[in-house]
């Protein structure tokens, strides 16, 4: 058994798309703001910090997650893949990102980065998915601004793209 | 908002978890999944002194099918009892409420314990355990004791539990007979407004209504003619406390649980 003083900030190590991180936290820090202002990587956004949104959906030992209902120390260890890994490279945009982007699947873009975390994810472990498979996932996530027809056209269209090679989304960005 | 200061215990195994449980009690909450507790958490309408992890307690994520009962341990998350293949056959009821039980997104980290033992009265998980008569069992350091699930409920996010005690389990009589399943929700995984369970017994029907009153409510219904049902269907309606909030007034409940409850009694029977 482990105990992790309250007052204290302990150690906490992830590997975050492939790349070993470590920063420290509280056992009250969110994975959200852990990721945010420990780590730096701020392609996760924070909206509601009460698992309704989405916004801040990662994916944590292959599941989705909210990093908002995860604490860092519940991470501990954990292999995290976030908006960030997406792309191969900075310049360069994954399937289902110039999938968003050619559908105008985005106006602000603060929903985004979540709803393409669990799109990755699903149609990774469901590259069949149907219509309504993808609408059931899209009800975890609220878009504001955009409205949700677009969002659904690039997922298809994207879904299409990506189905019988799994590994593409990464290696073929 | 952020949550208030805790320490953290990573569990082991189920003694240190007991033991913290017995000399912590009260100030010392459980964390499986989360998904229940860290909204809570985050809101500070929960700010406990501790929270013990049971994650990484191998024994408790086994889901177990023995002499037509499914007992569901505490770590054991909503998505492997939904992917579980026996689901469908051996407990149908739960395979049709369980897709309304937040999102893909929660129910990847969700349990199904933490779920019943937040007692939301809006909930799936509590509902379907009342419509078919299943049990919680409960354990702390000296003893074990189980629960049938109306004496588990106790009120609005309130259970029997004692606070030395750990959830260990839950378990489904698996019920092949007929069983009907409806939620009426804003946003499909949103809180349910009024969902309604029914399960066919021996004689006629259970409907169990979540989301009207403080916890689940279950009402048997013998085979009756159409306007006989409909007048028990009045009555149970009208017996429910219903509140007006700012999703529903009372009366929209009670109306969907008349029309609801037609139905499912009906589909249920036929």
């Amino acid at each position: 058994m482990s105990r992790l003083a309250a007052d204290k900030r302990h150690s906490v190590q992830i590997t975050l798309n492939g790349k070993l991180c470590s920063g420290e936290a509280e056992p009250r820090m969110l994975l959200s703001d852990f990721l945010r202002h420990q780590i730096g990587a701020t392609g996760t956004h924070v909206g509601c910090e009460h698992g309704v949104c989405g916004a801040c959906t990662v994916e944590i030992d292959g599941r989705l997650a909210r990093a908002c209902l995860t604490l860092a120390v519940q991470a501990d260890g954990s292999s995290l893949r976030t908006v960030e890994g997406l792309a191969s490279t900075p310049s360069r945009l994954g399937i289902l990102q110039a999938a968003f982007r050619r559908h105008h699947a985005l106006q602000c873009g603060f929903c985004t980065a979540g709803i393409l975390m669990s799109l990755d994810q699903f149609l990774r472990e469901n590259p069949k998915a149907n219509e309504q498979q993808i609408r059931d996932l899209l009800t975890g996530h609220l878009c504001r601004c955009t409205g949700y027809a677009p969002i659904m056209r690039a997922a298809m269209e994207a879904a299409e793209e990506m189905a019988g090679d799994p590994a593409k989304e990464t290696s073929h960005a | 908002m952020k949550p208030a200061t805790f320490d953290f215990v990573h569990a082991e195994n189920l003694d240190e978890v007991l033991d913290v449980l017995r000399r912590e009690g009260g100030d010392a909450r459980i964390i499986a999944g989360g998904q229940s507790l860290m909204p809570m958490l985050n809101m500070r309408l929960a700010k406990p002194k501790t929270l013990i992890d049971i994650m990484r307690l191998p024994d408790l994520a086994h889901i177990e099918r023995k002499g037509g009962i499914v007992t569901v341990g505490a770590g054991v998350r909503q998505a492997a009892l939904l992917a579980w293949p026996e689901l469908a056959e051996a407990l149908p009821l739960v395979a049709l409420a369980l897709p309304w039980t937040g999102h893909v997104q929660t129910r990847s980290r969700g349990t199904v314990c933490g779920s019943i033992a937040h007692a939301d009265p809006s909930a799936e998980l509590p509902l379907a355990l009342c419509a078919l008569g299943g049990e919680v069992h409960l354990r702390n350091a000296k003893k074990r004791r189980r629960l049938a699930a109306p004496d588990f409920f106790a009120g609005m996010m309130a259970t029997s539990r004692a606070d030395d005690e750990l959830i260990e389990a839950v378990s489904f009589p698996a019920d092949r007979r007929g069983c009907a399943f409806r939620e009426v929700a804003r946003r499909h995984g949103d809180f349910a407004i009024v969902a309604c369970a029914a399960v066919a017994t021996k004689d006629g029907v259970r409907l169990a209504v979540g989301g009207v009153a403080d916890m689940p409510v279950t009402r048997e219904f013998p085979q009756l003619e159409a306007s006989a049902l409909d007048d028990a269907l009045n009555a149970f309606a009208y017996d429910l406390d219903a509140r007006d909030d700012v999703h529903a007034t009372a009366r929209y409940r009670r109306d969907l649980v008349r029309m609801i409850g037609a139905d499912l009694v009906r589909e249920v029977l036929s």
